[in-house]
C-alpha cells in the first residue's frame, strides 16, 4: 500500500497509511517535547500526511528500516494527558484506548519526554504505561538541561520508570543508530515490574519518587529567555515591538512576493500567448489559454505568498516567539470570544483566506477553529484587491480628496477595517453559537524557552504547505475552470450563425462576446437577475459575480471582456459608458455610484472564492461548514450590499 | 475565617510577596489570580466544580496540590498570566487561574 497523502484524505478512511503487515510504532508525548524532529529524523523526507474523518488534524505516517525490517512510524498530535478535552487530543486517546474499536492501533509506543520539564512530562508518561501498551522512552532536550545547569542519572531513570530509555538530542545521527536497534526489538521491551499508579492522587507521589531516585536536578530558569522575554513581554515595550514585527510581517510578505507573483503571471502570460499562436483549435486554444492558464495559473501565482508566509509562520512557531504574540494579543482576542492564537490565523487572512484557515491548525478547540474559520474569509486578502481597484477607481476619481488623502485610499481603508471588524464580529457570532455544541477548551500556552528555528524544519513546513496548496486547490480550482470555461463557451455558434446575428468573424473580441453573451453561463446570469436587480446588479454583473464565485480576480477578467465586447475600440473606459439594456432605467450609465457601493459591500462579505471553500472543507472535514459559510456571508453581503445601495441612493 | 485574616490577607497581598508571612496561620482564598510578579505559592487544590476535565487539565500541566508556582509576569491589559510551574513557565487566563487556590510562600 502506497502511502498516498490525496488518497488518504478521502472521508472515512480509518486505517490511514497504515499497514498491518508492517510493526507500527506511535510516537506519543506532549506538545513541543521533539516529537516530530524525531519522526522527520528518523523517516527522512517519506513522511506523507493524512487526516482523521471529522478531526481535521494532521497525522503523519512515516517509514523507516532496520537491519532491512521496516517499520511504520507514526506522530500523533501533541497532547499534555489522555484525558482529552478537545478533538484532536481525543484522536490520541483512542487510538491508545484498547477498547476503542475503529483505529489501527500501533504495536508499541515511544514517548518523548522534553528532560527540561520532566516533573510535568512524567504525568504523561503515567498515563501512557497505564495503557499496557508497550513502551520506551526517548529523553529530549538534554543538552539544554545541562546547560541550564540541571541534571539526570538516565541509568537510574531507567531503572525506576521500568522501560527501555534512550537519549536523543535534536535528532543527532549518531544517537538515532542506538535507538533505532531498540526500536526494532519492541517485542522484547521490559514492562514496569510495578506499573505507575493510575489515580490522579497518587501520580505526584510516583513522579516525585522517580525524580528523587534518578537525582533530577531541576533546570535553572533559562537566563537568555529571561532577558528576551524582558523585552518581548513587557507591558510598553512588547506590544510596540509586537506592531513593528506584525508591520514587517506583512511588508515582508507583500514586497518580496509581488515581483515572483508578477513573474509567474507573465510567464503563464506567455505561455497563453503561444497557446494562442501555435494551438490552431480555436476552442481548444481559449481552453488551454483561458480556462487552464489563466483559471489555474492565476491561482498559482500565490504561490509565492503561501511559501513566505509559511517561512515567517514557523520561524515564529520554531522560535517560540507565536507562544508570545498569542499571549499578548489573547486579551483582545478574548472580547471576540477567541483565543490569542486565533489572531495569528485572522492575520494570516490579510494575504489570503487559505493560509489563515490553514494556520487555524495551531488551535486546539474546534469550536475556536470553526470560529476563526468562519471569520477568516471577511478579512480582505489580497485576491480582493483588484476588485476594489476597479471598482473604487470607476467610484471616485484618482484626484477627489478627502481633507488631505485622496478619497480612494480612504475607500480602500475603510474597506479594509470593516472587513476586520466583520471578521471579528462574525468569529464572535459563531464561538457564541458553537458554546452549546462544542467543548470549551481552557487557554493555556506554554512559554518555551527560546530556540533557533532549524533551516531543515522551516524548510519542510514551507514544502508541506505549498505541496498541499498546489496539489489540493490546484485541483478545485482546475474543476472550477473548466467547468466555467464550458458555461461561458458554450452553445458554439456556427461562423455563419453569427454572421447572420451581425456579428464580425474575424473580430476575436466580437466573436468572445457574442459567445459569452449567447453563453449558458450568460442565461445564468439572466437567470438569477430577480435576485440582484434588488442591488442594482444586471445580468453582465451577475456572470461576473458568477464568474468571480471560482475567485475574485475572475471579475475582473470578466468586466474587461464585457466591456471590451461594448466598446472595442477603447476597453479601458467601456466600463463607465455601460448602461442598463432593459427596465426601468433603460439607457442610463449601468455603474452608477449607488451600484458601485454596494458592488464593493458585496464583494466585502461575499464567500466569492472556491479555494476558500474548498479548504474550509479539507480543514473541517466535512461540507457542512463551507455551506454555512457560503450561506450566512451570501445573505449578509446581499442586505449589506442592498443598505448601502439605498444609503448611497439617498446621499447622492 | 476570622475577622482578623479577613482584613489582613488583602493587605498582605498589596504590600509584596516579601514581606508575607505563612506557616500557622493559612491565608485562605487566595488563587492563582491574586499574585503579584515574583509571588511564590504552593498549591493547595485545584477546584472542579465548574470544569472538571479542564480542572483535570491544570493538574496534568503540574498545578497539583503541593506543586510550588511562581507568578512571572501579567500580559499589557493584565490577562492573561504567565507562571512557572514544575520547571516550565506557562500562561493561563484569570478566569482559569481563579480555579487553583493556593498558599503563598516566603520568597
Amino acid at each position: 500500500m502506497t502511502l498516498d497523502a490525496g488518497h488518504c484524505a478521502v472521508p472515512g478512511e480509518d486505517r490511514v497509511g497504515l499497514d498491518e503487515q508492517l510493526p507500527t510504532l506511535a510516537l506519543v508525548g506532549s506538545p513541543n517535547s521533539g516529537k516530530t524532529t524525531l519522526f522527520n529524523a528518523l523517516t527522512g523526507l517519506r513522511a506523507k500526511t493524512g487526516n482523521y474523518p471529522g478531526v481535521t488534524v494532521t497525522r503523519y505516517v512515516g517509514r523507516f528500516s532496520v537491519d532491512d525490517q521496516e517499520m511504520v512510524l507514526e506522530d500523533l498530535p501533541g497532547t499534555y494527558s489522555l484525558a482529552a478535552i478537545s478533538p484532536d487530543e481525543q484522536v490520541v486517546a483512542d487510538v491508545l484506548d484498547l477498547d476503542h474499536p475503529a483505529l489501527a492501533r500501533p504495536d508499541a509506543l515511544v514517548v518523548t519526554l522534553d528532560a527540561t520539564t520532566l516533573r510535568r512530562s512524567l504525568n504523561m508518561l503515567a498515563q501512557v504505561l497505564a495503557t499496557g501498551l508497550p513502551a520506551c522512552v526517548v529523553l529530549t532536550f538534554t543538552d539544554e538541561l545541562t546547560r541550564r545547569q540541571g541534571s539526570l542519572d538516565v541509568a537510574a531513570f531507567e531503572r525506576a520508570v521500568g522501560v527501555p530509555v534512550l537519549t536523543v538530542t535534536g535528532g543527532r545521527r549518531q544517537e538515532l543508530g542506538p535507538l533505532r536497534d531498540l526500536l526494532l526489538g519492541w517485542s522484547a521491551w521490559p514492562v514496569p515490574a510495578l506499573p505507575p499508579p493510575t489515580e490522579p492522587d497518587e501520580v505526584p507521589g510516583w513522579i516525585e519518587s522517580v525524580l528523587t531516585t534518578s537525582d533530577y536536578v531541576l533546570p535553572k530558569v533559562d537566563e537568555r529567555t529571561r532577558r528576551i522575554d524582558a523585552v518581548l513581554l513587557h507591558p510598553v515595550w512588547g506590544s510596540v515591538v509586537f506592531f513593528a514585527a506584525m508591520f514587517v510581517f506583512f511588508q515582508v510578505i507583500f514586497t518580496l512576493a509581488s515581483p515572483v507573483q508578477g513573474w509567474l503571471e507573465d510567464l503563464f502570460g506567455f505561455l497563453g500567448t503561444q497557446v494562442r499562436v501555435h494551438v490552431g483549435n480555436r476552442y481548444l486554444a481559449s481552453f488551454l489559454a483561458d480556462g487552464i492558464l489563466g483559471g489555474v495559473g492565476g491561482v498559482v501565482t500565490f504561490l509565492p505568498q503561501i511559501a513566505l508566509l509559511f517561512v515567517l509562520i514557523s520561524i515564529m512557531e520554531a522560535s517560540g516567539y507565536m507562544s508570545r504574540a498569542a499571549f499578548l494579543m489573547d486579551r483582545v482576542m478574548a472580547k471576540a470570544g477567541l483565543e490569542g492564537r486565533a489572531f495569528v490565523a485572522l492575520l494570516s487572512s490579510l494575504a489570503c483566506a487559505i493560509p489563515g484557515i490553514m494556520a487555524t491548525r495551531t488551535l486546539p478547540s474546534m469550536r475556536d477553529r470553526i470560529a476563526t474559520m468562519m471569520g477568516a474569509p471577511l478579512m480582505t486578502c489580497s485576491a480582493r484587491l483588484p476588485v476594489y481597484v476597479l471598482l473604487v477607481g470607476l467610484l471616485v476619481s484618482p484626484s477627489a480628496r478627502i481633507g488631505p488623502v485622496g478619497a480612494q485610499g480612504v475607500i480602500m481603508f475603510a474597506l479594509y477595517v470593516v472587513g476586520a471588524l466583520s471578521a471579528m464580529a462574525s468569529a464572535w457570532v459563531f464561538s457564541r453559537l458553537g458554546r452549546r455544541s462544542g467543548p470549551l477548551l481552557p487557554f493555556y500556552m506554554e512559554m518555551p524557552p527560546y530556540r533557533m528555528p532549524s533551516a531543515r524544519s522551516v524548510g519542510l513546513a514551507v514544502w508541506d504547505a505549498c505541496r498541499g496548496f498546489l496539489r489540493k486547490v490546484g485541483k478545485i480550482i482546475l474543476g472550477t475552470t473548466v467547468v466555467l470555461w464550458v458555461l461561458l463557451n458554450l452553445p458554439t455558434h456556427s461562423d455563419a450563425a453569427m454572421s447572420a446575428a451581425g456579428v464580425d468573424v474575424h473580430d476575436s473580441s466580437a466573436v468572445s462576446s457574442y459567445t459569452i453573451d449567447h453563453s449558458v453561463a450568460a442565461g445564468i446570469g439572466r437567470a438569477v437577475e430577480p435576485i440582484f436587480e434588488p442591488l442594482g446588479f444586471d445580468w453582465r454583473i451577475n456572470v461576473g459575480i458568477l464568474a468571480s464565485l471560482s475567485a475574485r480576480e475572475t471579475f475582473v477578467a470578466t468586466m474587461g471582456q464585457v466591456a471590451a465586447a461594448a466598446h472595442p475600440d477603447q476597453p479601458a473606459q467601456g466600463l463607465k459608458h455601460l448602461t442598463v439594456q432593459s427596465g426601468s432605467r433603460e439607457g442610463e450609465p449601468l455603474f452608477t455610484a449607488p451600484v458601485l457601493a454596494a458592488l464593493l459591500v458585496f464583494f466585502l462579505y461575499a464567500l466569492q472564492c472556491a479555494s476558500t471553500i474548498g479548504v474550509l472543507r479539507r480543514e473541517s472535514g466535512s461540507w457542512k461548514w463551507p455551506a454555512i459559510a457560503f450561506g450566512y456571508l451570501f445573505v449578509v453581503a446581499w442586505v449589506m450590499a442592498f443598505l448601502t445601495q439605498l444609503v448611497v441612493g439617498m446621499l447622492t | 475565617m476570622s475577622i482578623l485574616s479577613a482584613v489582613v490577607a488583602p493587605r498582605r497581598r498589596a504590600i509584596g510577596p516579601a514581606l508575607v508571612e505563612t506557616g500557622s496561620d493559612r491565608a485562605e482564598g487566595i488563587t492563582l489570580a491574586d499574585l503579584t510578579p515574583g509571588q511564590a505559592v504552593r498549591v493547595l487544590e485545584v477546584s472542579s466544580q465548574d470544569d472538571p476535565a479542564a480542572a483535570r487539565r491544570l493538574s496534568d500541566l503540574g498545578f497539583v496540590p503541593g506543586a510550588e508556582v511562581r507568578m512571572v509576569r501579567r500580559a499589557p491589559l493584565a490577562d492573561p498570566v504567565v507562571f512557572r510551574v514544575a520547571g516550565y513557565e506557562i500562561a493561563l487566563r484569570r478566569a482559569q487561574a481563579r480555579w487553583v487556590s493556593v498558599v503563598a510562600l516566603v520568597s
